[in-house]
């Protein structure tokens, strides 16, 4: 018996080993805390630098721990003062920013003029390699910081003047009224003398002027955040603080709020939301978002900006069922699009009801007939790009396909094309190598409609990924940037608007929703135009 | 380099390798017809057993689908309408319909044909590679063994979603064969590891070592006595890496770097099936099962073959 | 038997070589990783020209290689983008690992092994069909479904086990993730014995140790086992490097931080430091379970030498 017997011996040996450990790591530290908040985190793509954060993981981090000069009012979107006392200009080019007095950093350092300054010209400067520094680019002297060829020829930017301890001015490269309501995303936060002197510091627990401090921060685990002492702003938390943990999946977040282990969950993975509902026993909430999902056209590719091909490209448009896709891909959680922004902006930053009209409408006899006119899809066949890593964009990509399969009367005629990463996706967009529509999503950094249209469809814009170009919409955004009424220079941003709609440069889809669903141990979970969840307004029940 | 003692003694020949010959079957890899073989026997044995003739029937069915599935269905694995997504069994759609609005019974005819290719193709080019390489690097044993081996090693370290992603985006792949190639380009290495152990066992069987004191040739050797005594454990694994193959083409298409459409294959629609399980079994059962039955029918084959090349069972 | 083992050694250093410079190469085709980083943007070009430069990726691929490997031998794995030191990631990611391949090993030979000797004993009979009806759904059920499927109803429905594994990454958390990593391998290992034992249990010496009066147990456990487990071991030997780098969708679903998922991050954003460092201690996990094996085909079959 020896062969069984010491084999009887190896396997009671591994239980044995198994087990001891399993007694010895029993330091339970993600269980309930009375009053903390456990909410669903992943890890994020970059070092939490304001400047350098341009994913929501990270971005979600950074609005508890940073309150910026505008904070966007959850429920409106609109830009109010937070860490600002004003923020005034006659010409809409020279602006005069008085920043609040007695605000301090969460490590007691006293929040100044030159805190935002210095973070400006840190996020602005090439060298510091960080990834939003593009935002800094309307600012006077940044092609000095920022020189697309060649070293930097200055440190900071020629723009940013300090005038006093909590006054300082901002030169803009030209007019643009709609600039200060940019000062609420994450890239324009203060940032503390400690994060210059004490880098590594910083990256390791990050500090901050907002509602909540870093109290722990386990990279790729957890992170500990409670409410900041010093924080003397209208949105204190209302709860004891927030547990954020790490998830590889949104299915497993989703497992664990079910079973209790998690109590707010803003990533809901869409194949569940059917079963939501009855599963949280109507602790659940959808609301559109700002996020805009359409399918850009390679207009720098002849076989699609030729004569004829505005009809296909309408066409196209109004032969996709959006209504039934969004109801039964994406069981609602998706809202057809009617214009180009989102509806979280509302009528006064620019979302429109109808703008897109027919062209968003599902109408196949009509989309038959215009692809014809028009002179068919190129070669008879097209594919849409997306990438394959993540968000399952192959679900409605499929499904927008077989909705325009079926309206031309040909199996094949539209195919997806998965591409294996989202760096080799990007790498062909931007190396202007699509030669087939694509997949277009963007998530807005601050919500006016500029930002739907300028980054997008600009002449040379930084994101005219369908490198589209037309004078009368370039003009039109000069106008509205120069204009200092509001109201008016929204209706002109509509117009250009319209010009870009009437050309058909992308097919508009719909706008996503954000989701979330909460545990029965918590109440009054909102979530704000960015779909993240309003942290600060959470109750947890004793 | 496992070096191999001499035998401790050189028994007489047992199990009757090519000691009566027989004419082989054409496909006999001995070229110098002896008028009866190992391989004439195996395949008598073979005619006679009930199991081959289950997996065969079973095989050529899917290889008839494979090749001309509009035999079995007038549906178009393309006429896909939301009206119908998700929907159960209904008349003239007997396995409902997928998120799509398509028909799942014709996607998973028409899926036979890319899957039953990919288990095929990988599972004969990863044994043959691994078997070649396995075979005489466990036969020669020393500098053979050490460079084979090693070789191997290297292919091993490849993690398969980095393979896909690389052939996917660079080679700019995504058919049948690419997914081929990728798959048996990093399998190969884990049949040649058991053809090594394999052969390593079957060289010093006492009858090996008489055969080898007759003064038998090196591919004489291998094919006539060694071969037939080291293939059993190479054709359980073969077997299994044909299903699991499929199903790994499942898994790549759930990371997105599988098959890209318009080809069907049932690990296309198992992967998009996955996470509707609970909204929606019967996407997933179909396929699931179409997998199954074929893996079935190649482990029945294997277990058929190796029975009939076993000579102790005679 | 002390040279041979040096020898295996040695070896490693080609393998190793050779491994890393693939994978290297590997990562380096998937193109430049600058413009994954900055969403659905285009890079503000003097920004992405900075990381390029601080990246080294302006420089050729023999020379990025060469600075990388000139930096392992100091200690240092490199950053992953996100500013993580990767040797950081490596020393939070492999413990979990271990401790779920340890896992799902435990339940491979336990249960895989028994099952196959179960079945080859009585082949033929009810037993095998139905060990052979539970390896084909094993099989043919992607690890993706099955994971899916235990954490919701085991996990979620019944409340048996976690659904998802906490920070802590207990063991017994680790035993549905264990049990979905195993499946497959379980499979090959119960075919691979019961063919084994079915071959081995009509041999000669099988037959004299019965006919010498020695009792059944005995029998199948020293002289039938021991003699039908090369192949297995073989399996098992080349298994434990897949299982530790093939958790990729088991990490996933049972949201366990590991090598997998490490390894799977790493890909998507294209960083060659953490591909390939994390490759690099599984390569070499990999030959050393291969040389144990080597090692015990001797031990289990005494006619086996090493020089």
């Amino acid at each position: 018996m020896r062969g069984a017997k010491s084999a009887t011996w190896v396997a009671g040996a591994i239980v044995v080993a198994l087990g001891a450990t399993a007694c010895g790591g029993g330091s339970s530290s993600s269980s309930a805390e009375a009053g903390v908040v456990r909410a669903n985190w992943g890890d994020p793509q970059n070092p939490l630098e304001p400047a350098n954060t341009n994913e929501v993981l990270g971005g979600k981090v950074l609005d508890m721990i940073f309150s910026n000069l505008k904070r966007y009012d959850p429920k409106t979107g609109e830009a109010k003062n937070a860490s600002a006392e004003s923020i005034e200009s006659k010409d809409q080019q020279n602006f005069t920013i008085k920043v609040k007095k007695g605000l301090k950093f969460s490590n007691g350092e006293p929040v100044t003029a030159q805190s935002f300054v210095d973070a400006w010209n840190y996020g602005a400067l090439s060298t510091n390699t960080q990834k939003n520094s593009y935002f800094f680019a309307d600012i006077e002297g940044y092609d000095k910081v920022a020189p697309a060829e060649g070293k930097p020829t200055a440190k900071t930017l020629s723009g940013l003047k300090v005038v006093d301890d909590h006054t300082f001015t901002v030169k803009l490269n030209q007019k643009l009224s709609t600039w200060p309501v940019r000062l609420g995303y994450n890239a324009f936060a203060p940032l503390p003398k400690m994060f210059f002197d004490k880098h590594d510091e910083y990256l390791a627990k990050p500090v901050g002027n907002g509602p909540y401090a870093v109290e722990s921060y386990d990279k790729g685990k957890q992170m500990k955040l409670v409410p900041n002492k010093n924080f003397t702003g209208e949105n204190k938390p209302q709860n004891k603080g927030v547990l954020l943990k790490v998830y590889t999946d949104s299915n497993a977040a989703y497992a664990d709020l079910q079973s209790g282990n998690l109590d707010v969950n803003d990533d809901i993975p869409a194949e569940q939301i059917k079963n939501a509902k009855s599963d949280l026993k109507g602790n659940y909430l959808s609301q559109p978002a700002g996020i805009m999902q359409a399918v850009t056209f390679p207009l720098y590719k002849a076989e699609w900006n030729k004569d004829g091909m505005e009809k296909v490209r309408k066409g196209l448009s109004m032969a996709i069922d959006r209504k039934a896709i969004t109801d039964k891909v994406y069981n609602g959680t998706r809202t057809p699009a009617t214009d180009l922004t989102s509806p979280v902006l509302g009528d006064a930053n620019g979302y429109s009801k109808d703008v897109c009209g027919d062209t968003c409408t599902y109408n196949p006899a009509e989309a038959k007939k215009l692809i014809a006119e028009g002179g068919g899809i190129p070669g008879g066949k097209m594919t849409i790009s997306y990438n394959a890593d993540k968000d399952s964009h192959k679900q409605w990509v499929d499904a927008v396909c077989n909705s325009i399969n079926n309206v031309v009367g040909d199996d094949k005629a539209c195919v997806g094309n998965p591409v294996g990463t989202f760096g080799d996706f990007r790498n062909q967009i931007t190396k202007g190598e699509m030669a087939m529509p694509f997949r277009a999503g963007w998530q807005m950094d601050y919500p006016q409609i500029e930002n739907f249209l300028t980054p997008l469809y600009a002449t040379g814009g930084a994101s005219n990924d369908a490198k589209f170009s037309d004078p009368k919409f370039d003009e039109l955004l000069k106008q509205a940037g120069a204009e200092a009424d509001t109201k008016k220079a929204t209706d002109l941003y509509k117009q250009a608007e319209k010009v870009v709609l009437d050309k058909v440069v992308s097919i508009p889809l719909w706008y996503q929703n954000g989701t979330a669903g909460w545990s029965e141990k918590v109440s009054d979970v909102h979530i704000n135009a960015f779909s993240l969840p309003v942290f600060t307004d959470i109750k947890v029940k004793s | 380099m496992p070096e191999m003692t001499e035998p401790v003694a050189a028994a007489a020949p047992q199990g009757a390798a090519g000691t009566d010959p027989q004419p082989g079957p054409a496909n006999g890899p001995d070229k110098q017809a002896k008028p009866r073989s190992l391989w004439g026997d195996a395949w008598r044995d073979l005619r006679r057993n009930p199991i081959f003739y289950i997996s065969a029937v079973l095989i050529l069915f899917l290889i008839v689908i494979s090749l001309w599935p509009s035999l079995l269905t007038s549906t178009s694995p393309y006429a896909c309408d939301l009206a119908h997504s998700k929907q159960g069994p209904s008349a003239g759609h007997p396995f409902g319909f997928n998120t799509q609005g398509c028909d799942v019974y014709a996607r998973t005819v028409y899926g036979a044909r890319a899957s039953v290719t990919v288990g095929i193709c990988t599972t004969v080019l990863a044994a043959v590679i691994g078997c070649l390489f396995g075979g005489l690097a466990g036969f020669f044993g020393g500098w053979w063994d050490s460079l084979l081996s090693r070789i191997g090693d290297i292919f091993f370290g490849i993690p398969i979603l980095l393979g896909g992603i690389v052939f996917l985006s660079v080679i700019r792949g995504g058919s049948v064969f690419t997914v081929v190639l990728l798959m048996a380009i990093l399998g190969w290495p884990q049949i040649a590891r058991i053809a090594r152990s394999a052969v390593i066992t079957a060289k010093q069987q006492d009858y090996v070592q008489a055969a080898r004191a007759l003064g038998a040739g090196t591919p004489r050797m291998l094919l006539r006595h060694i071969a037939p005594n080291a293939l059993a454990p190479v054709i359980v694994v073969a077997t299994i890496a044909l299903g699991t193959y499929i199903s790994l083409e499942a898994t790549l298409s759930f990371l997105g770097v599988g098959l890209k459409p318009p080809t069907v294959s049932w690990g296309i629609d198992i992967s998009s099936a996955a996470t509707e399980i609970r909204n929606a079994p019967h996407m997933l059962l179909y396929p699931a099962g179409a997998l199954s039955l074929t893996v079935l029918a190649f482990i029945m084959l294997g277990d058929a073959v190796r029975d009939a090349l076993d000579p102790k069972l005679r | 038997m002390g040279r041979y083992v040096i020898r295996r050694l040695l070896q490693m250093v080609p393998v190793f070589i050779g491994t890393t410079f693939l994978i290297f190469v590997m990562v380096y085709a998937l193109g430049d990783p600058v413009a994954a980083m900055f969403g659905d943007r285009t890079p503000d070009p003097a920004t992405a020209a900075q990381i390029r430069e601080s990246l080294h990726l302006n420089d050729p691929l023999w020379s990025q290689y060469l600075q990388y490997m000139a930096g392992i031998f100091q200690g240092d794995f490199g950053t992953a983008f996100n500013g993580t030191p990767v040797a950081e990631l490596m020393g939070s990611a492999f413990p979990n690992t271990v401790k779920l391949t340890l896992v799902a090993f435990a339940i491979e030979v336990v249960v895989g092994v028994g099952l196959g000797v179960v079945a080859g004993l009585r082949r033929g009979r009810f037993v095998d069909t139905g060990v052979l009806v539970f390896t084909l759904l094993v099989i043919s059920i992607p690890t993706f479904v099955t994971g899916y499927l235990l954490q919701y109803f085991v996990g979620v429905k019944l409340g048996w086990a976690a659904p998802a594994v906490s920070v802590d990454v207990r063991l017994d958390e680790l035993i549905l993730p264990g049990i979905v990593l195993a499946g497959v391998s379980l499979a090959y290992v119960a075919r691979l014995t019961r063919t084994s034992i079915a071959e081995n249990i009509r041999s000669d010496y099988i037959r004299t140790a019965t006919a010498k009066g020695l009792p059944r147990r005995r029998v199948v456990g020293v002289h039938l086992l021991r003699n039908s487990l090369i192949p297995v071991i073989t399996f098992l030997g080349t298994d434990i490097g897949a299982l530790m780098g093939g958790a990729i969708v088991t990490e996933r679903i049972f949201n366990i931080q590991g090598v997998g998922y490490q390894l799977y991050q790493g890909i998507l954003r294209q960083n060659s430091p953490t591909v390939v460092g994390f490759v690099t201690i599984l390569v070499v996990v990999f030959l050393a379970a291969n040389l144990i094996v080597d090692l015990l085909y001797a031990v289990l079959d005494p006619r086996i030498r090493y020089a």
